[in-house]
C-alpha cells in the first residue's frame, strides 16, 4: 500500500477552493446541523459565553463596529452602528429580528447557513440581544424553505435544553429567547419595515422611515434587524477579534462575502471570497469558466435590484463601492452568469416582470411606473418598439428610482438601466432591425424549413395548428411566415431536424 | 344522512379551525401562521372560512381578506391534488424554465395558475426555490425534480397519474 499523501490534493490546491475563504460558511457541510454538540465542538456558543461573562454590551458593540462588518442583505449599512442606535433606547421590551426572507431569485446563501449551521445564527442573535438589551428574538423565514424551518425549530429546542437560550444564560442576568415567524410568499417582505409588518401578522407593506426600526420597530419597540449572513459573521468576530476580521477585504468593505454562483457556469454553488476579489477570479477560477466553452457575456449581480456587469468589468475588485460604481450593487449576493445565448433585453424584462408582480402597490411610482416600463419592454421584445420608447424607458426608470417609497421600487429599474447602458446595441437591434441577436425573443424569431434536409413527409404540415405549412408530398415543404404563430409544433414533430428557428 | 346543506362538513371544518385558533391563542399577530395552518388542512381559504376567522379573532373580514390576497402562498380557490411548482427564478429562467412551463401548459391543457378539469393538477410558476444548482427545477407536492428538459415533462405527469 502506498500511503504517500503526495497524490491527494489539499483543499487549498483545488482551483475551486483556492481563492476562497470561509467565515460565514465555515461549518456548513462539515458539522451535523442537527447536533448542538458538533457546533459546540467547533467553538460554538463560546462567543456568547465570552460576551455575557467578560464583556459589557458597550464593548460588544465597540468590537463589531471596529471590525467594519456591514450588512450582507444588500445595502451594506455598518452593523455596529445599527446596534449602537438601538442600544441607548429606553423601552420595556426590545427585539432582535433575523431577516431570513431570502427572496432574490437565484440566491440561496441564507438557506445554506440556516440548513447547514443553524446554531450560528441563534448564537449571533443572542449576542445582538445582549448588546442592545433585548430579550426576545424573531427569525422571519420564508415558508419556501421547509428544511431550514425544521432545523431552526430543532436548534432552538436544543439550545433551550442546554440553557444557551432561555433564562439567565451562563448564569448571568441575561435572558434571551427566539421564535420563528414564517413568511407567506411576498418578496417585498425582505424590506425591513415590510418585514416587521408581516411579523406582526399584517400585509407586508413598507412604511416611510424615520422612525427607524432601531427607535420604533416591531410592535413599535426598538428593534435591530440583521440578515442571516451578517449574523453568521458575528460569533467568529467576537472569538477572533475585530482586527482579525478587518484584516480581510478592502478599505471600506471588510471580511468575506458569500455569492450564489449560478447560470451558465461550470461550478454552480455557494462560494465565499474575501471582499476585493475580482470578478475574473470568481468566474474563471472559482466558477471554472463558462459552460460548454461559450463566451462570457454578462453577470447579473444583486438580483432584481442589481445590475449586470460585462466583460469590461472582469477586473473589478468586488466590494460595496466598486459594484455601485459599476452600476450594479452587492445585493444579497446572487451572481448569475450569462453567456452569448442570453438576450439582455429579455433578462431586463424578466427582472422587471418580477419586481412589478412583487410590488406591494402602496406607492404609485413603483405600482404604476414598473407596469408602464414592463409594457414598453414587452413592445420592444415583440418587435413593436421605437427609439422614443427607449428614451421614455430611461426617463421613467430614473423617476421610479428617485421617487419610490422603499428599496424595492428604488432599485427596480436597475436591471433595465444597466442593460441599456451596457448593451444598448441589443436594444437597438430589437427596435431598428426587429431582430433578437441571441435568438431568445420568440416574436422576433422565424421557423424555416431547410429544403436540403426536408424529405417532404408532411408530418409538420399535419402538426401545424394554423395550416401555415404547405407543400407536395415527397418534396420540400415551406412555412408561410404570415400565418405562423411560432408554436414550435412543427419543429417537435420533424424527424429529420430540417426545421430551425432563428 | 344524504342532506345536501353541507352543514356536517362545515362543522368539521370549523372544529379544525377552532383547534388551530387555540394553538395560536387567537392572537392577531399570529394571523399569517393561522391562515397557513388552516390552508394546510383545507387546501384553500374560501370566504366563509375567512368570515369565521374574522369573528373568532375579532378583526374585520377586510383585514383577513387583505392578508390572504397579499401573500402568494394563500389561495381562495380549490386546488388540484398535485401542485406543480415550476421555479421561475433567474437561474432556472436562464436555463429554459419558460420552455418547461409551456410544455406543462400544453400537456395538461391548462394555463399557469389554473387547475386541470379533473382537479388532479394545479400548475404554478413560483419564485426561486433556492435550488439553483438543479436548474431548471420544479416540485410536485414537495417532491423535487431537477436539471429538467422538456422531454421530462410527460414523465413527471405520468408519475402522478
Amino acid at each position: 500500500m502506498d500511503f504517500n499523501r503526495a497524490h491527494v490534493l489539499e483543499m487549498e490546491d483545488i482551483a475551486f477552493f483556492k481563492p476562497q475563504k470561509r467565515v460565514a460558511l465555515e461549518n456548513c457541510g462539515l458539522i451535523d446541523p442537527e447536533s448542538i454538540e458538533e457546533y459546540i465542538a467547533k467553538d460554538g456558543y463560546f462567543a456568547l459565553a465570552k460576551c455575557v461573562s467578560e464583556m459589557t454590551p458597550g464593548a460588544v458593540i465597540e468590537e463589531i463596529t471596529k471590525s467594519g462588518l456591514r450588512g450582507r442583505g444588500g445595502a451594506g449599512f455598518p452593523t455596529g452602528t445599527k446596534w449602537a442606535f438601538a442600544a441607548p433606547e429606553v423601552a420595556d421590551q426590545k427585539y432582535v429580528v433575523c431577516n431570513a426572507d431570502e427572496g432574490d431569485p437565484g440566491a440561496f446563501m441564507d438557506r445554506s447557513v440556516l440548513e447547514g449551521d443553524p446554531h450560528r445564527v441563534l448564537e449571533a442573535m443572542a449576542i445582538a440581544g445582549y448588546a442592545i438589551g433585548a430579550s426576545q428574538g424573531f427569525i422571519y423565514i420564508r415558508a419556501e424553505y421547509p428544511i431550514a424551518v425544521e432545523r431552526l425549530r430543532l436548534a432552538i429546542r436544543q439550545a433551550q435544553e442546554l440553557g444557551v437560550l432561555g433564562k439567565n444564560i451562563f448564569g448571568s442576568s441575561f435572558s434571551f429567547n427566539i421564535e420563528l415567524r414564517l413568511g407567506a410568499g411576498a418578496f417585498v417582505c425582505g424590506e425591513e419595515t415590510a418585514l416587521l409588518a408581516s411579523t406582526e401578522g399584517r400585509r407586508g407593506e413598507p412604511r416611510p422611515r424615520p422612525p427607524f426600526p432601531a427607535v420604533s420597530g416591531l410592535f413599535e419597540k426598538p428593534t435591530v434587524i440583521n440578515n442571516v449572513e451578517t449574523l453568521a459573521n458575528i460569533p467568529k468576530i467576537i472569538r477572533m477579534g475585530a482586527d482579525w476580521f478587518s484584516a480581510m477585504g478592502t478599505e471600506r468593505s471588510k471580511g468575506t462575502k458569500v455569492f450564489a454562483l449560478a447560470g451558465k457556469i461550470n461550478n454552480i454553488g455557494l462560494i465565499e471570497v474575501p471582499m476585493g476579489t475580482t470578478l475574473e477570479t470568481v468566474i474563471n477560477e472559482v466558477g471554472g469558466g463558462i459552460q460548454g466553452g461559450k463566451k462570457f457575456k454578462a453577470a447579473q449581480i444583486g438580483g432584481p435590484s442589481g445590475g449586470c456587469l460585462t466583460s469590461a468589468h472582469l477586473g473589478v475588485a468586488i466590494d460595496y463601492e466598486s459594484l455601485t460604481q459599476a452600476g450594479a450593487m452587492m445585493g444579497s449576493g446572487g451572481l448569475i452568469v450569462m453567456d452569448e445565448d442570453t438576450c439582455m433585453v429579455d433578462i431586463a424584462r424578466f427582472f422587471l416582470e418580477f419586481t412589478q408582480e412583487e410590488s406591494c402597490g402602496k406607492c404609485p411610482p413603483c405600482r404604476i411606473g414598473t407596469k408602464r416600463m414592463l409594457e414598453i419592454l414587452d413592445k420592444i421584445t415583440t418587435g413593436n418598439g421605437t427609439m422614443e420608447d427607449l428614451d421614455h424607458l430611461e426617463t421613467l426608470a430614473e423617476t421610479i428610482r428617485d421617487s419610490s417609497l422603499c428599496a424595492l421600487g428604488q432599485t427596480a429599474p436597475n436591471p433595465v438601466l444597466s442593460t441599456i447602458k451596457n448593451f444598448r446595441d441589443e436594444y437597438e437591434a430589437h427596435i431598428l432591425e426587429k431582430r433578437c441577436p441571441s435568438g431568445v425573443c420568440l416574436s422576433l424569431l422565424s421557423y424555416t424549413i431547410d429544403p436540403e434536409k426536408c424529405i417532404g413527409c408532411g408530418l409538420c404540415a399535419k402538426a401545424c395548428p394554423v395550416e401555415a405549412i404547405s407543400g407536395v408530398i415527397k418534396e420540400p415543404h415551406s412555412i408561410d411566415q404570415s400565418k405562423c404563430i411560432k408554436c414550435g409544433a412543427c419543429m417537435d414533430t420533424c424527424k429529420f431536424s430540417a426545421i430551425s428557428k432563428k | 344522512m344524504s342532506c345536501n346543506c353541507g352543514s356536517v362538513v362545515k362543522d368539521e371544518r370549523f372544529l379544525l379551525i377552532d383547534k388551530i385558533l387555540e394553538q395560536n391563542n387567537r392572537d392577531e399577530a399570529m394571523l399569517i401562521q393561522i391562515l397557513e395552518q388552516v390552508q394546510h388542512e383545507l387546501g384553500y381559504l374560501p370566504e366563509d372560512v375567512q368570515s369565521y376567522l374574522a369573528e373568532a379573532i375579532g378583526i374585520p373580514l377586510s383585514t383577513i381578506y387583505g392578508v390572504v390576497t397579499f401573500y402568494s402562498l394563500f389561495t381562495t380557490e380549490p386546488i388540484g391534488k398535485y401542485i406543480i411548482n415550476v421555479c421561475m427564478g433567474t437561474a432556472c429562467y436562464v436555463k429554459g424554465a419558460r420552455d418547461i412551463l409551456a410544455e406543462f401548459e400544453k400537456q395538461l391543457d391548462v394555463r399557469v395558475g389554473g387547475t386541470t378539469e379533473d382537479a388532479k393538477f394545479t400548475l404554478r410558476a413560483c419564485r426561486c426555490l433556492g435550488a439553483c444548482g438543479l436548474a431548471p427545477v420544479l416540485n410536485v407536492n414537495g417532491k423535487v425534480f431537477g436539471r429538467l428538459s422538456t422531454e421530462d415533462v410527460r414523465k413527471i405527469i405520468d408519475q402522478f397519474e
